[in-house]
């Protein structure tokens, strides 16, 4: 006999689609009639729809077009239009932005000038779809909680993309759109710039990513735990505490001496979250700016550690040489 | 079988990334604990180059006997070598045949009329790898040390060894308005399957090699430096890196100290050894191997006609230390140089008479023509060539490289 339990219910009840408040004028906005997916209610709502595109969703979704257009179109170019090539290359190919030198000028279209452009459209893009979240957030009585997030994501996609090749006098300084390009970029920076793990911004990013996923995993299991008592009813035992809240509080009062609220933990992770990429961000801003070399500037702080020598040291055989 | 499905799922990322490695990995600390300083092998790899990177067994060594002429007495036309003993220049020959052309014999060099004439390309070539190979151990024994190098290290028994390069200007790129991909950006084999630059060794291993060192050491930008040492001329060292590492079969803690790539104090000596090998690579392209473009044969040079050039993988082959670091020059010691003042002037062949091809003369005599195919030009030796299918004209875009076997797999 199946029963109804939690998120991951073996039974899936769903009548008529719901379609939301009603919102006036504005529903025109809505698309879509309601479908639903049995493997969909395996993950989450079975319900797929309406959605609200609007205004800045429909030109969100026009600008990321181009710019995927523009970015895929020319990698498609850079193997000679061979489409067996195309797909076996795919995450190797990119696009690049203008060789390093030629500052902050329009490029020509074949020297980053394409570049350029597909990152204005996919900018355009992901600052509309910003609004939109705004927007929704507003039209539904909400806090801006989502909207910050993902403009704490954007700090960091701008900082590297735009700001910091900014700061540089450079659009060499940026990242090449591409899978396996946009990493070796990333790696590349690090050694470029002496070592990232010596920042102590980047240091902070890592604690924050960590956490966020230890906060997620110790959230979540605590939730699922306490499931049988209703306690996926979050928000209501916030004001409402029951003994799913009690159960879960005590656990980790007993565990680890202190609890999280049905609330706070909500703020942790919404921080943890958030901070990865702000405090990222920071960590690439002052990278070449006001830092050279992050592994110097850890030993002139006194964070890089000196180990004993297991070889006899090396000299440089070039001595000061530029080679 | 809801779950077969989704480990089935959860297979296909592991297998179109397609980049790992199968175990057993093995991992040996080299450094002090705790800091990621290991050497990371597999056995899976490293045993089958065992077998392959032996020496071969030295030929018995001649009797000392007194008042033996020197070869340069007694044959016409010997420029290389002359000092030694009629009987161990005999004995060197032999050597040669035996690393370089085992099938082909001495005619791979010498026509069978008259062996001091230097009509045959491979000749030509061959007395110049000689010096080379003085040369290599003579005046720079800072990368090979006393154990040296010798004919065997890189032929290993093949007329030309296996892991040559030629300039490669990466797969065909559409024109117009397109957007440049600076010879980046598709599989690069010789850079380890990165993305990186795709032809590493044309910038840093001949001509007037490309800076390496991108990184400061300083901590804070200076004003009288450039502080837009770009990441794209990092990723052109790191993809020559690559090639490096590839070639010698180690990973990067082998020379470096990751925590600073840079910092000298830091890293394991083999990295000074490198250096050296990275100064000599060069020195050795641009004064034997690239002069000799007009020497060859056309069957013989690369996509642009350069001349087959030496990187880390012609001697290394895999091995951190070429042939396990096992000398032959005890046995070989003829090998071990100095050259004679006029044998280290490059030679000028750019004027050079139309050389003949031994696979060319071999090919006519089977099929029964006359061998007097002796004065072809080389349009015609191109022709009898490919109808011989000698030519290799393969090397579809991007994955396999006509040049062939130049990187290891």
């Amino acid at each position: 006999m199946p029963e109804y339990q939690n998120i991951f219910t073996q039974v899936q009840v769903h009548g008529h689609g719901e379609m939301g408040i009603p919102i006036g004028r504005d529903s025109k906005n809505r698309a879509g009639k309601p479908l639903f997916s049995w493997l969909l209610g395996a993950i989450g709502n079975a319900q797929l729809g309406p959605i609200y595109l609007g205004a800045t969703g429909t030109m969100s979704l026009i600008c990321g077009l181009i710019a995927f257009e523009i970015i895929g179109l020319n990698m498609f170019a850079s193997v000679n239009w061979d489409p067996v090539q195309f797909v076996r290359q795919l995450f190797w190919l990119a696009l690049e932005p203008p060789p390093p030198g030629s500052g902050l000028g329009i490029p020509r279209m074949a020297e980053g000038g394409w570049w350029l452009l597909a990152g204005f459209f996919l900018t355009m893009s992901i600052l509309l779809w910003w609004l939109r979240t705004y927007l929704r957030a507003k039209a539904l009585g909400m806090g801006y909680h989502i909207p910050w997030a993902f403009g704490a994501a954007i700090w960091l996609y701008l900082v590297l993309g735009f700001i910091r090749p900014l700061l540089m006098g450079d659009w060499g300084e940026a990242v090449p759109f591409g899978i396996f390009p946009h990493l070796d970029w990333t790696a590349a920076f690090s050694m470029r710039y002496g070592n990232l793990f010596y920042n102590p911004f980047h240091m902070l990013s890592i604690a924050f990513l960590y956490g966020s996923a230890v906060l997620f995993g110790m959230h979540a299991a605590t939730i699922l735990a306490v499931g049988r008592y209703g306690g996926e009813r979050e928000i209501e035992q916030i004001t409402d505490r029951g003994t799913a809240t009690e159960r879960a509080s005590l656990f980790w009062r007993w565990t680890m001496g202190f609890n999280a609220t049905m609330e706070s933990i909500h703020r942790w992770a919404w921080w943890f979250a958030i901070l990865t990429p702000i405090t990222g961000g920071i960590g690439i801003l002052l990278t070449g700016t006001v830092v050279d070399n992050w592994y110097m500037w850890g030993v002139k702080h006194g964070i890089a550690p000196t180990y004993p020598e297991v070889y006899v040291p090396s000299i440089d055989p070039a001595a000061g040489g530029a080679n | 079988m809801k779950m077969y499905k989704l480990g089935a799922l959860a297979l296909v990322p592991l297998v179109l990334s397609a980049c790992w490695e199968a175990p057993p990995v093995e991992g040996e600390q080299i450094g002090f604990r705790g800091v990621a300083m290991e050497q990371v092998t597999n056995p899976d790899i490293t045993e089958p180059l065992i077998a392959l990177n032996q020496i071969p067994t030295p030929l018995p060594k001649n009797p000392v006997v007194e008042g033996t002429p020197k070869a340069s007495d007694v044959y016409q036309n010997v420029q290389v070598l002359g000092e030694l003993s009629v009987s161990d220049f005999a004995r060197t020959m032999v050597s040669i045949t035996e690393w370089v052309a085992p099938e082909q014999g001495c005619s791979y060099c010498h026509q069978s009329a008259n062996f001091a004439v230097d009509d045959l390309y491979t000749k030509v070539v061959s007395r110049r790898m000689m010096q080379m190979t003085q040369t290599i151990n003579s005046t720079w024994s800072d990368h090979v040390k006393e154990t040296g190098v010798t004919c065997y290290t890189c032929h290993r028994g093949k007329n030309v060894p296996e892991y040559i390069w030629f300039e490669d200007n990466g797969p065909a790129h559409a024109a117009g308005m397109s957007a440049e991909n600076y010879q980046q950006n598709n599989v690069a084999p010789k850079a380890g399957y990165t993305s990186m630059l795709s032809d590493p060794l044309t910038p840093y291993l001949q001509g007037e090699p490309e800076k390496i060192r991108i990184a400061h050491e300083n901590a804070l930008p200076l004003k009288n430096q450039n502080n837009n040492e770009s990441m794209q001329a990092l990723e052109r060292t790191w993809s020559l890196m690559m090639h490096m590492s590839d070639s010698l079969g180690v990973n990067c803690t082998y020379c470096h100290n990751s925590r600073n790539f840079a910092s000298w104090e830091q890293s394991p000596p083999a990295r000074v050894t490198a250096w050296h090998g990275l100064a000599m690579v060069p020195a050795i392209n641009n004064d034997y191997m690239t002069p000799l473009q007009p020497v060859y044969p056309q069957h013989r040079l690369g996509k642009i006609d350069d001349a087959p050039k030496a990187n880390c993988a012609t001697c290394h082959q895999g091995i951190n230390k070429p042939l396990y670091g096992v000398s032959m020059l005890s046995d070989y010691p003829e090998w071990k140089g100095p050259l004679s003042d006029e044998a280290t002037i490059v030679p000028d062949y750019s004027d050079v008479p139309e050389y003949l091809d031994p696979n060319a003369l071999e090919e006519t005599t089977a099929a029964g023509e006359p061998t007097a195919a002796v004065s072809q030009p080389k349009v015609l030796t191109k022709t009898l060539e490919v109808a011989a299918g000698l030519t290799d004209d393969s090397g579809p875009l991007g994955m396999e490289d006509s040049a062939g076997s130049d990187v290891l797999q």
